[in-house]
């Protein structure tokens, strides 16, 4: 017979039943709310007269739409932006109405939903997670069937505990080898997605595995399995291991008899030997460098020390879309990314915003300062939890002294929602997991990379020829 | 019921449209789930920044932008090319195209989360061959044509010059042509899941913790 692959398995575990027509009903176990994409949900909910199928099930945070420079006392009543402010008073109302768990904005654990979640122990490998937002993959980290779902599907899933899905397709990606020095788990998945392209992953649940996974952090694994999306992939997970066990024995509050009874069933949760893979691509991270996007889709990804490509190796279509991503960020043929200046630097976002991002940053800030020529530097930790930890280690005043803005935990500058934005023509060295034209804000230009180079960048005014 | 779209092909010919780009994060603050018609590709539609309110009449246009040159403000149907509804689950993006009056969208592949949220709102995302999608380019980029899809058919067509089939499943295509309400059909397996939770309490009480 032949054995399972990790997602065969997830899917089985959860599946209720299967529909004639090739769909499925699936099980949720956890749903994780925030502010933007819950509202018309709830008042479909409220509309049909049904309650949420099983209350627990559901954790709420506001984390997209909220200003990031606030402190403990923050009333709601001071977001400047009334659009704002009642899409975040409507979240409070909504889980107050329905006694769903809100850790509201002055919370010690708000934080971006796919930073908590694990933190606070609400992610528990063989989980089904879901939630109204595409980075959800990141639970996948942690052997979890975890996708990002839309508003229609949040209201389906609070009035039913399930989801109408179809199986996907199975593919694992095996990274093999030892990384160099200054490279990190987002260059490897910037790498992947150059190699794969952003639609190389659509229709699958792709399997992060190889030596280079079973060496890494939670924080690391989570950070792949976050651009999973971006490589097409609504799925991307790792198999349970030691590592995955730990985190969770570090985060859970669970009685120890429980945790005992669970921890062999999670272990059960990898992918068999002689499991089949529909697709499968082997990459070597030995040779990879530090990856930084040029253009306006996440698959624009050059070594950092390289020049924008040149369009006229392309066909037709190709170069179409190469040169309105040229255009868009203002560059020419084989320029050198270490000419362009940069305006603002943003550390955070829910692919780069826990512990060990900032501590790879705060590393390279260390007795340096921000270049003059960058008008902002802010570094935005993805929960209260980290931020309080992040001080705990003094990381925060390495920031400070460098120049940086030391925020409090949002989405902030990742997306163009809250204050944090960039204005029109500005270049900003981000580490969140988006470069889509206008996404930190109308005609910013957008540079994704790891938080050491976001570090180096901040320094230098300019992305370093050297590492 | 509506099984037949027929209307103006608008041509965007470009690949990985977002949903980013579909309708900025800006006009996701709304809470409401109808009124982003004037909003749908703000970033390509205007030549100014907007804001959730402002009015259309306010704004300046980009007359270049295919969706504001006539007829093709009119347009029911979207032509591009890969990966149309890549990056964030938004469905504010499927909201945007419905209200602007988009029923169809042909594309070569689209994002998997927007696929889905496309049937919710009886939008219909066609996949089509490359080299299908390059002869409606090629035969709608000089003017406007209007082609009919038949749901039931399964089949693209315009005029006596072309006639496409495309997969579609029969499921989804009864979502667009009745409208089903999904979360009343999975609540008459209310028994099922109710016991299916019962098991997995048992199984997995660590999950009901």
């Amino acid at each position: 017979m032949m054995g399972y692959t990790i997602y065969d398995k997830l899917w089985s575990e959860h599946l209720i039943r299967p529909y004639d027509d090739g769909d499925s009903l699936i099980y949720i176990d956890r749903h994780f709310l925030h502010e933007v994409t819950s509202p018309q949900a709830f008042e479909g909910l409220k509309k049909k007269s049904l309650k949420p199928w099983r209350i627990n099930a559901n954790i709420a945070t506001p984390d997209h739409n909220i200003p990031t420079i606030r402190d403990n006392e923050f009333n709601i009543d001071n977001i400047e932006d009334d659009i704002s402010k009642l899409q975040v008073v409507e979240l409070d109302k909504n889980c107050d109405d329905f006694g769903i768990k809100l850790f509201e904005i002055n919370s010690s654990n708000q934080g971006i939903v796919h930073v908590i979640g694990p933190e606070l122990g609400l992610t528990l490998p063989g989980m089904s997670v879901v939630c109204g937002d595409s980075h959800t993959s990141t639970h996948g980290a942690f052997g979890c069937l975890a996708m990002g779902i839309g508003t229609s599907e949040v209201e389906h899933v609070l009035a039913t505990q399930s989801l109408k899905v179809r199986k996907l397709k199975n593919m694992r990606i095996n990274f093999e080898g030892k990384i160099k020095d200054g490279v990190s788990s987002k260059d490897i998945v910037l790498y992947l997605i150059r190699k794969i392209g952003t639609a190389g992953g659509t229709g699958y649940a792709v399997e992060f595995a190889g030596s280079y996974i079973r060496d890494i952090s939670m924080e690391a694994r989570m950070t792949i399995c976050n651009m999973s999306i971006e490589a097409g992939a609504k799925v991307g997970l790792v198999s349970v291991d030691a590592t995955t066990i730990d985190y969770v024995k570090k985060h859970s509050s669970l009685p120890k008899n429980l945790l005992d009874r669970a921890i062999e069933k999670w272990m059960t949760l990898q992918t068999d030997k002689d499991a089949k893979f529909d697709k499968e691509i082997n990459i070597d991270v030995s040779e990879i460098n530090p990856q930084v996007t040029w253009g306006t889709s996440p698959e624009m990804v050059i070594d950092f020390n390289e020049k924008v490509p040149s369009s006229s190796f392309f066909d037709d279509e190709k170069r179409k879309s190469l040169d309105l991503a040229k255009s868009y960020m203002g560059l020419s043929d084989n320029q050198e990314l270490s000419d362009l200046d940069f305006d603002r630097v943003f550390i955070g976002s829910c692919t780069n915003s826990r512990i060990e991002d900032l501590r790879e940053a705060a590393e390279v800030l260390k007795g340096k300062k921000v270049s003059k020529s960058i008008q902002e530097a802010i570094v935005v930790p993805g929960s209260g939890m980290v931020k309080e930890q992040a001080e705990k280690e003094g990381i925060h005043k390495i920031f400070i002294e460098a120049g940086f803005e030391w925020r409090a935990p949002g989405c902030s500058m990742c997306l163009g929602m809250n204050p944090d934005q960039l204005s029109p023509y500005e270049r900003c060295a981000s580490t969140s997991n988006r470069n889509f034209e206008g996404r930190q804000g109308n005609l910013g230009r957008t540079h994704l990379m790891s938080p050491k180079m976001a570090a180096l960048t901040a320094i230098n005014g300019r992305i370093v020829k050297e590492i | 019921m509506k099984d037949l779209i027929e209307g103006i092909v608008a041509p965007i010919d470009r690949d990985n449209i977002d949903t980013d780009q579909i309708i900025p994060t800006e006009y996701l603050k709304s809470i409401k789930k109808f009124g982003y018609e004037d909003y749908l590709f703000d970033g390509w539609r205007y030549m100014d920044q907007g804001y959730l309110g402002v009015k259309k009449s306010d704004r300046k246009a980009n007359n270049d932008f295919i969706l504001n040159k006539t007829p093709y403000d009119k347009s029911k149907v979207l032509l591009a090319r890969d990966n149309f509804g890549c990056g964030s689950s938004r469905e504010h993006a499927v909201w945007a195209l419905r209200d602007f009056g988009i029923e169809a969208v042909i594309a070569s592949s689209f994002g998997d989360i927007f696929f889905n949220n496309c049937f919710k709102n009886s939008v219909l995302p066609i996949k089509l061959e490359k080299a299908e999608i390059e002869e409606l380019f090629s035969l709608s980029k000089d003017h406007p044509i209007i082609i009919s899809v038949n749901i039931r058919e399964k089949a693209v067509v315009f005029e006596d010059k072309l006639s496409i089939k495309f997969n579609l499943d029969d499921n989804l295509a009864e979502r667009i042509i009745f409208g089903l309400d999904e979360i009343d059909i999975t609540l008459k397996d209310s028994k099922l899941i109710k016991e299916f939770e019962e098991h997995r309490k048992e199984s997995n009480p660590w999950i009901f913790e």
